[in-house]
């Protein structure tokens, strides 16, 4: 691979804290070579901000390897940058041009308040898995792993919905903030497979309450989610999601 | 004197003894006890979970914005168990034989014995929590194989494995924060362990959002934290992996044992250049289909493609044909080291190996072809149905290496190079998971426990769920027992007080010091003293060196480190300074046990100790021992050693020819 320097101009969303107003703040950074990380290239960033006597950008990550789902950020206007089924953290400077100017943003969406910069908070996620996104097995009452046959392309198809990785890319591009295609792959995950099917119901009632109750918003199928999600997640899992709500709602006991 | 309390009896009764006759806390007195568990990787996930179904009162901390975001996730292989699911032979003995003799006969019996037994449970419990392992046609979980074993236990979610299991554990954990038995406590960290009476009874805790400083009460405090690979900066450790809990502990009186005892994993992508922040590994499931050469000639600068079969040399094929490609990791790394040392590298850098899946995609190619029963296929036709199945198998992993490198695997063979992987050292613990200090436990890759001088693959993540769920549950109930009359201390209780003042104090310390250079440069010295002198490869006179270069660098810290911004806000770079403090020090630990560790063993690679061969020679007589280290002073330690009885197994030269 052919690699070569590149001039850039940083053009970042500063916000002290959750209560004061941010703004676009521009840094230029020298000799950023194409086979970096973009993290890497915040990372040059900041210590030339430290050197400087200026605050470093604050900004979630910590895998680097597309996994964890902690990074975030807006990269020109997309989350996680332009790269098709990509984090931030595995987007590499090859994607720009010297003497571009970048535009870094932190995710928006009322339900993700900024904490700092480019952080935001996601505990809206976990609070929309307490409110059912698990099965409720208590340890040691597991039967043998094989006494439960499962049909592999059911396995498979949940596998796919598993391997959603929370990081709100979903959200932060839909234009209504809705978190549906997140709940759906955790819905989806669970309601594919047998084990997940005494509470399939309530699950399904429950987490779609909590969601709204953390104020994202509708989902009026754009897809911009499916589009920028970094695992894939396909929206058909949105389908399945209203399918199971449907379901729920018309013949759940309660 | 160290007392392991290993159960006496019989190996395989030693375990099903202790559940039988160690104490309990009933239900109503469960409610009153309080635990700490510090980290939500499988380890801190999977035991909050389970001490929380119990009914005891858990307070879970991590650093992240979630504990779904531990590393645990990035492991992508797999997990081992004993299912014996294959009919291969495998069974829980093999198991437990495989990991001793892979950690090189320094690992202890009956930590791992009970390791190898919980295993199955371990699949039984992930399975009903609906982690979605990969299946077979028939609907029954699937195998495959990994390193340093001749049978398939390995399970696995294709290359997310680590990533499935701790969803797993997490929406267990989750739901335990639902139904009120855990509270969690995200972006914080760890600073300080309170003691009281001699036990562990507490933590100080940074908000990290806040910057304010915590006080937590517990009954115990169980230290889930993983391991100390950043220590050499660049590793495939997350970026906010640390030892600062670990470290604490072992200034507050835990003893730290076999810290020189380092995985370095032979698969990963090689270093690009000076700006690198972490390193990323390739599966080492990788290994069962990719072949592992370099070209025949030095310096050979043809495409790998453009070599001719007779001018490669697969050198692990060559040097160990009973395992070949599949040798456990430290053997692989060296050889990888090896061969580069001798000019025979590839790539720019001269630092890689290739890792080839050519002739797997015809292999797979050809079956495919077989099953729809056409045998006049082309080439090229075997070649597109061999790569579907290769994507199939490790899509995910071949994505993430075009990604980072900008070439496409599918068409060449990947290059790769070893890189710090795990820790096996860490905090001394008993059978019971407990630290030298009373009350304060260790679990999953912090302790130091159950992989010896390396640690086989897919043995991680058996490690740290089989402590959470299966082991920490009774073990911590049988010190709780004695609990039940001691009521939780109020936070006001003047060691929380003082405890809270030493880290407060210390914070203000690195602020004030106001010097001129970034945290971020004293790692990455660090990083570079200890990989190049306490590396795969280490000798006396380079250790030496070490311990005085990393003294001079932690004066130079203290003196001229930089941290901007204030105490009392959200601020990553003081974050940072703590940890790298940490890590300087637990740096020159290292070197201290790998210059007293008079052999080769397992990932500790003394160059004075091999065989002519050049395989790791150990020293039966003088160190089959854990090294377990008590802090004296900054640069003092107490060595104390627990010798390691083998009862059933017979310790050989490990070969894998």
């Amino acid at each position: 691979m052919e690699h070569y320097n590149m001039n850039l101009t940083v053009k970042v969303w500063r916000q002290k804290n959750s209560r004061e107003k941010g703004g676009f703040q521009s840094y230029p950074v020298k000799d950023i070579s194409s086979e970096m990380s973009f993290l890497e290239m915040i990372d040059v960033l900041n210590e030339q901000l430290i050197r400087d006597g200026e605050d470093p950008i604050a900004f979630d990550h910590d895998c680097r390897e597309g996994i964890c789902g902690m990074c975030s950020m807006y990269i020109n206007g997309k989350p996680h940058g332009a790269w098709k089924a990509n984090t931030t953290c595995q987007l590499h400077m090859r994607a720009f041009k010297d003497g571009e100017t970048i535009t870094v943003e932190p995710w928006r969406a009322g339900a993700f308040p900024v904490i700092k910069d480019l952080m935001v908070d996601r505990s809206a996620f976990d609070r929309i898995i307490q409110a059912g996104g698990y099965i409720s097995v208590n340890t040691g009452n597991a039967v043998d792993g094989n006494s439960l046959p499962i049909n592999k392309d059911k396995a498979d198809a949940s596998f796919a919905a598993a391997m959603c990785i929370g990081c709100g890319a979903c959200v932060a591009a839909c234009k209504n903030s809705s978190a549906m295609l997140f709940l759906s792959a955790k819905v989806s995950h669970l309601a594919l497979l047998p084990q997940g099917e005494p509470e399939r119901k309530s699950r399904v009632i429950n987490m779609v309450a909590q969601m709204d109750k953390e104020g994202f918003g509708a989902c009026t199928n754009t897809g911009a989610c499916e589009a920028t999600c970094p695992k894939e997640i396909s929206i058909s899992n949105i389908a399945r999601l209203n399918q199971e709500y449907l379901v729920a709602s018309l013949t759940s006991d309660k | 004197m160290l007392d392991a309390k290993i159960p006496s009896g019989p190996l395989d009764d030693k375990w099903t003894e202790y559940k039988g006759h160690c104490k309990l806390v009933n239900p109503a007195n469960k409610r009153k006890l309080e635990v700490i568990i510090v980290g939500t990787g499988l380890a801190g996930a999977s035991a909050a979970a389970a001490l929380g179904e119990l009914g005891y009162k858990v307070k879970a901390f991590c650093f992240q914005d979630s504990p779904r975001r531990a590393h645990s996730i990035a492991a992508q292989g797999g997990i081992n168990a004993a299912k014996n699911y294959q009919n291969d032979g495998d069974s829980v003995f093999r198991l437990f034989y495989d990991t001793i003799k892979g950690g090189d006969y320094r690992a202890r019996e009956a930590n791992v014995h009970r390791l190898a037994e919980v295993s199955t449970n371990i699949i039984d419990q992930c399975v009903a929590q609906g982690v979605p392992f990969a299946r077979e046609y028939g609907g029954l979980l699937s195998n495959r194989s990994f390193g340093g074993t001749q049978v398939q236990r390995t399970f696995y979610a294709a290359g997310q494995t680590g990533q499935q299991l701790l969803i797993g554990a997490y929406q267990a954990l989750e739901r335990q924060i639902a139904l009120g038995n855990v509270q969690m406590f995200a972006r914080h960290e760890m600073l300080e362990i309170v003691k009281i009476d001699g036990k562990a009874r507490g933590i100080i805790a940074r908000n990290l959002v806040n910057g304010e400083l915590e006080r937590h009460f517990g009954h115990a405090v169980l230290l889930c934290t993983g391991g100390y690979g950043n220590v050499y900066y660049l590793s495939t450790n997350a970026m906010g992996s640390n030892t600062t809990a670990t470290w604490k502990a072992h200034r507050k009186g835990a003893a730290f044992a076999n810290p020189c005892f380092t995985q370095i994993h032979p698969t990963c992508i090689p270093v690009s250049g000076d700006h690198q922040s972490k390193l990323t590994l390739m599966s080492e499931s990788l290994r069962n289909d990719g072949r592992i050469w370099v070209p025949k000639k030095k310096d050979d600068q043809r495409k790998a493609i453009d070599i001719p079969e007779e001018e490669r040399d697969y050198y692990l094929e060559r040097r160990y044909p009973a395992f070949g490609n599949l040798v456990p990791r430290d053997v692989a790394s060296r050889a990888a080291k090896e061969r580069c040392d001798e000019g025979y590298g590839v790539g720019t850098s001269k630092q890689a190996v290739y890792l080839d899946f050519a002739d797997a995609i015809v292999r797979y190619g050809k079956i495919e072809a077989g099953k729809e029963g056409n045998s006049s296929k082309s080439m090229e036709e075997i070649i597109v149905l061999g790569k579907e199945v290769v994507k199939e198998k490790y899509g995910n992993l071949f994505d993430m290496y075009k990604k980072i490198t900008g070439e496409n695997p599918y068409e060449f063979p990947m290059r790769i190079y070893p890189a710090v992987h795990y820790t096996m050292g860490g905090l001394w613990v008993n059978y019971e998971l407990q630290t030298t200090i009373p009350g304060l436990y260790a679990l999953g890759e912090a302790n130091f426990s159950d992989h010896g001088a390396n640690r086989l693959g897919a043995s991680a993540l058996m490690q740290g769920l089989a402590d959470g769920y299966f082991v920490i549950p009774y073990t911590l109930g049988n010190t709780l027992a004695d609990e039940i009359y001691n009521k939780a201390i109020e936070t006001s209780h003047p060691a929380f007080e003082e405890a809270e003042k030493e880290v407060a104090d210390r914070i203000n310390t690195l602020m004030n010091i106001k010097g001129t250079q970034t945290v971020e440069s004293f790692h990455k010295r660090l990083g570079k003293i200890i990989w190049d002198k306490c590396g795969m490869a280490r000798n006396k006179e380079g250790l030496l060196q070490a311990i005085q270069e990393i003294q001079a660098l932690k004066k130079e810290f203290w003196s001229d480190v930089r941290i901007p911004g204030s105490i009392n806000e959200m601020n990553p770079e003081l974050d940072k300074a703590n940890r790298v403090a940490d890590f300087i020090e637990l740096g020159e630990l290292m070197c201290v046990d790998a210059l007293n560790r008079n052999e080769s063993c397992g990932g500790h690679f003394r160059e004075e100790f091999q065989t002519e061969d050049g395989e790791a020679l150990r020293d039966d007589a003088n160190f089959m021992y854990v090294a377990a280290w008590e802090s004296k002073s900054a640069h003092e330690w107490n060595l104390i050693k627990e010798p390691l009885v083998y009862d059933v197994v017979k310790p050989s030269q490990r070969s894998y020819k």
